[in-house]
């Protein structure tokens, strides 16, 4: 803990990336965009960014933080409250678990990762919402948001290892 | 990793993991503890979404913009493209309007000598409150939308949105800058309507497709493809006669309606403040303060 006051808040600063770049993801996520249909198939943007820091920096992003990301979003979503801090913070976890797997793997591996961890999510929400409002939301919307969410993931996570490298000083892990 | 250092630390990591797990089962439980308290509609849950909301706002806001501007672009050019076809379905349509606007004349005289007749008191004028759709969000299991008004602007739970197609769908929470809209298509949206030639009473319920159906449609009532649906003022959630849509399917019993007002291209909605006396509670001091209409 050395170090002047000017770059402690620096370093503070920095580490508060990880969690900014999700509330922006979700943030994003919500933009509309006057496209027939769109909105009921708006990609996950949130999970996008969750899964990555919880693969590269977990140290950054712990399961709160995740929680916190997922309450964010369910409150400027309008799904009910607790649904989405669930989901991401289940996501978190499974993804924290297994990140040992994720050491030196090329970027196909984590895609092909994300797609199930993002297939899981879509049924766990979609449970979950059903369950809550106890009625069964059609299935296709949720399907057809997931297949956005994989193919927007390449995008997403270039950006994301983009930041991570310039603000934390990291070669991007997902080059490769 | 750095911590394999000292061996405090070594002795501390399972104590660490058994932390961890603990956090990890403590916010599982909050979750749960959540979704039961937002079912129970409680206050302090709309309230701290109300306030998210109105923190993300000015930052959706921004956002919206430029996919505005370009959603606008798109527009223009696919209207110009098409600009010779509509212009004679325009003109065809203004015949139709004339003739409509005719009756209209007429009936609104014979309306206003009919009243002169009865010494009717008129309802209180409806006041429009004009904002931008800022947020269009719900992803796979929500519809709804977030306007740049808020309660400052006397937007409060409850009002109808319009466009100057139809009904749009309801307030579902107002912050001080920002309201959520839950649209007729959503799962939760429930608006008591009429089937305008019949009068048939029935409740419009969404079910997140984009035709909501028709439900405790009376059995023998009669509906047919093309039949207007308008709110029908009970409950006195929103006044009578706003436009809602047009039956588009009847099968099996099941009516669908199409929503007259295109949900995905909703820029710019109004919100119409009937004069709906709320209880104290529900008006806070800022709604009272800031009734000034927006423009």
């Amino acid at each position: 803990m050395e170090g002047g006051l000017l770059q402690r808040l620096d370093a503070a600063a920095r580490n508060l990336v990880p969690l900014s770049l999700a509330l922006i993801a979700v943030i994003v996520g919500a933009m509309p965009m006057y496209m027939p249909g769109y909105g009921a198939i708006a990609p996950n943007l949130a999970l996008i960014a969750v899964v990555y820091w919880a693969i590269y920096r977990p140290d950054l992003f712990p399961a709160v933080i995740a929680f916190a990301v997922g309450l964010v979003q369910d409150a400027v979503m309008g799904t009910p409250l607790g649904m989405n801090a669930l989901v991401l913070l289940c996501a978190h976890a499974v993804i924290v678990s297994q990140r040992r797997f994720f050491q030196g793997k090329s970027f196909a591996v984590v895609w092909w990762a994300f797609s199930m961890v993002a297939i899981g999510a879509a049924i766990f929400g979609w449970a979950l919402v059903a369950a809550i409002f106890a009625a069964l939301p059609s299935p296709a919307p949720a399907l057809f948001g997931t297949l956005l969410t994989v193919a927007l993931h390449p995008f997403f996570t270039w950006i994301f290892a983009r930041t991570h490298h310039a603000v934390l000083g990291e070669p991007p892990n997902v080059s490769r | 990793m750095r911590y394999r250092a000292g061996s405090v630390v070594r002795l501390a990591a399972p104590l660490k993991v058994l932390v961890q797990r603990f956090a990890f089962l403590l916010l599982v439980a909050s979750a749960f503890a959540l979704m039961m308290l937002g079912k129970g509609d409680a206050l302090i849950v709309e309230r701290f979404r109300a306030g998210v909301v109105d923190l993300v706002a000015p930052a959706m806001e921004v956002l919206s913009r430029p996919a505005a501007t370009v959603a606008a672009v798109v527009d223009e050019t696919e209207e110009l493209i098409a600009l010779r076809t509509e212009n004679a379905r325009l003109r065809e349509e203004i015949g139709d309007l004339r003739e409509w606007q005719n009756a209209a004349r007429r009936i609104g005289a014979e309306n206003a000598s009919l009243r002169d007749l009865l010494s009717f008191v008129p309802s209180e004028p409806a006041r429009f409150i004009s904002a931008r759709v800022i947020g269009d969000t719900g992803g796979a299991f929500v519809r709804s939308m977030i306007l740049n008004a808020g309660r400052r602007h006397g937007v409060e739970k409850g009002q109808a949105v319009v466009t100057g197609d139809g009904f749009a769908g309801r307030i579902f929470e107002a912050g001080f800058h920002s309201a959520r809209v839950l649209l007729v298509t959503d799962i939760n949206s429930r608006i008591p309507v009429l089937v305008e030639s019949s009068r048939a009473r029935a409740i419009l319920a969404g079910d997140n497709s984009d035709r909501p159906r028709l439900a405790f449609l009376a059995a023998n009532a009669e509906v047919a493809v093309g039949d207007r649906i308008v709110t029908s003022g009970h409950g006195g959630m929103f006044p009578m006669g706003l436009p809602v849509g047009t039956v588009a399917q009847v099968r099996d019993g099941v009516v669908r309606v199409a929503p007259l007002v295109d949900l995905d291209r909703l820029e710019f909605v109004r919100v119409v403040d009937y004069g709906r006396v709320l209880p104290p509670d529900a008006a806070g001091p800022d709604a009272a303060a800031g009734a000034a209409p927006r423009r």
